[in-house]
């Protein structure tokens, strides 16, 4: 670091940690966006989500490491494994609890994650890994600033996955169809739209979205059973995204990473883990419906 | 008449404990629009909803194009050829007039017969048109529910459950959804299974009227002569000609069932 420009410094600090709080945020998003997917489709909140990320870390580290097959293709492999584990989840569990009271659906999803976390440990162990990607410590200086490859790679892959997440939604039929039934469920089975069906592919995407932010984080965190806890974090930013909005959900993410990396950084030790949820209860009392949430009121 | 494309025989449907309906027996001949009329809580929407497989009937079976289709998954029953226009008109509020149609077509893999099914409900509906990338929750409830029954009209379907198409209209929209429905059985051969508060226009576009209270069918005639009974006149037109309605029921008059 050049110490000759206190000025400069500063600032290099701080585009470091825009850098770094967007990409956790990305994370956050990308974990948030299966919890709104999910409830928005069947009412069900899935405490469960940052376990499937964890599992989608795992699965990809298996790959990688026991198999050696390479990082694009245990990513896929991952991403695909869990994305079915989403659906088989889906038909085999969570389809028979719609309707029954929020508490047992709380119940039922934490209960999920914990028999996730054990099953971790079961088949991989309960060691800390690290996974080895083609971004893993590698920079870039752009401007005086180190940019690390890392968090590139969470940035634009979240970025890639969103706008395909959007161009099916919008542009396909099937995409379309899950909108339909997500938006009105008794409607799209006069349809002739499998609602059931619909239902376990939005899990299946929801699960294969939080596969894919377990690998992207994977370099950047070390990969642990434990890692799916960040789904607390996650539930947070799509509070505060306004549960049920989609780029609700993404901002409320990039929102609570920076805000986390820079309470970190300038607030005293311990702030960074409350930070977020001091903010969320600001914005709850404020807008409780949360930044992106709207009032929606059925037209008669 | 032709032979019936719909038939249900001894049909029983509960709520719960509850017997919304106690054994129903009706025909829909192919091409006609027959109508069943019933005071709230007769059990009507019951009847469309058991036909189409929202609900499973305890007892009875739904006999449509020679199948049975009772217990049936909805998806699978409108695949078949049946489309159910739910009361209020449930339409997908945020997706976009054009996107709404298009999910009536879902169960369609024809591009081309689903581009001309789409220029033909338009020329029925010509307001849907210039409403096409509007979102459907914004529109007003008349206008929901000609997409409504667009929408369903975009399954090409062989047979239309319409519920209670009239309610909360004006009268002159309500006249305009009548001339739409009997247009539609008259020029695409559906045959329409119609459920209404609205006695007089449902009897006047139908073939044949059966008359439902709570949950039995107490009459049924071919709709002109309905409109001549002194009891349809009394109860459904609210045409007096003596005295007042006092305690008379026709659960207790049992004569002409």
């Amino acid at each position: 670091m050049r110490s000759a420009h206190p000025g400069e410094d500063a600032l290099d600090t701080i585009l470091q940690l825009v850098l770094n709080g967007l990409a956790v945020g990305c994370i956050y998003g990308l974990v948030a966006l299966g919890f709104v997917l999910i409830y928005k489709a069947t009412e069900l909140v899935n405490f469960a989500q940052g376990d499937l990320l964890m599992l989608g870390a795992f699965t990809c580290y298996m790959f990688v490491v026991w198999y050696g097959v390479g990082y694009w293709v245990a990513l896929a492999l991952a991403v695909a494994l869990v994305a079915l584990f989403g659906a088989v989840l889906d038909a085999t569990i969570l389809r028979r609890v719609i309707g029954q009271p929020q508490f047992s659906v709380v119940m039922l999803t934490i209960g999920l994650g914990a028999i996730f976390r054990s099953f971790a440990s079961i088949a991989w162990g309960s060691e800390i890994y690290t996974l080895p990607t083609p971004f893993s410590a590698r920079a870039t200086r752009v401007a005086g600033v180190a940019v690390s490859h890392e968090y590139v790679s969470i940035i634009v892959g979240t970025v890639a996955l969103c706008a395909v997440l959007y161009a099916f939604f919008t542009f396909t039929r099937v995409g379309l169809a899950m909108q339909a039934a997500s938006q009105n469920q008794l409607a799209a089975y006069y349809m002739g739209i499998p609602v059931k069906l619909m239902f376990s592919l939005i899990w299946a995407i929801s699960a294969g979205v939080a596969a894919i932010a377990g690998v992207l984080l994977a370099p950047v965190s070390l990969i642990d059973i434990n890692l799916g806890f960040i789904g607390l974090k996650a539930f947070a930013a799509a509070v505060l995204g306004g549960f049920g909005s989609i780029p609700g959900a993404l901002v409320g993410g990039v929102t609570i990473g920076l805000i986390e990396l820079f309470s970190g950084a300038y607030l005293p030790q311990g702030f960074k883990d409350v930070a977020a949820y001091v903010v969320l209860l600001v914005v709850l009392a404020v807008r409780p419906q949360g930044m992106f949430g709207a009032i929606v009121r059925k037209k008669v | 008449m032709a032979d019936p494309l719909l038939t249900v025989t001894n049909l029983e449907t509960y709520y719960g404990p509850i017997m919304a309906i106690r054994g129903i027996s009706f025909v829909v001949p192919e091409r006609s629009v027959v109508t069943i009329l019933g005071a709230n809580g007769a059990g009507k929407s019951t009847i469309l909803k058991t036909v189409s497989g929202v609900m499973d009937p305890q007892k009875g079976t739904v006999t449509f194009a020679g199948r049975e289709i009772q217990g049936m998954d909805p998806d699978r029953v409108t695949r078949l050829g049946i489309s159910h226009v739910p009361e209020g008109r449930e339409v997908f509020p945020f997706l976009s007039v054009r996107e709404n149609l298009m999910m009536g077509a879902f169960t369609r893999r024809d591009a081309a017969g689903v581009g001309e099914d789409l220029e033909l409900v338009y020329s029925y509906f010509p307001v849907l048109r210039s409403r096409a990338e509007q979102r459907a929750g914004s529109l007003s409830g008349g206008e929901q529910q000609m997409l409504a029954i667009s929408r369903a009209l975009m399954a090409r379907p062989r047979m239309m459950l319409l519920d209670e198409p009239s309610l909360g209209l004006s009268p002159r929209l309500v006249k305009e959804i009548f001339e739409i429905i009997a247009r539609i059985n008259r020029e695409r051969g559906v045959t329409v299974l119609l459920v209404e508060q609205n006695a007089n226009m449902a009897l006047h576009i139908a073939d044949y009227g059966y008359v439902l209270e709570v949950g039995r069918i107490v009459m049924e005639d071919t709709c002109a002569r309905l409109l001549e009974k002194e009891d349809i006149k009394e109860f459904y037109l609210g045409m007096k000609e003596s005295g007042v309605r006092g305690t008379r029921r026709w659960k207790r008059k049992k004569t002409w069932r």
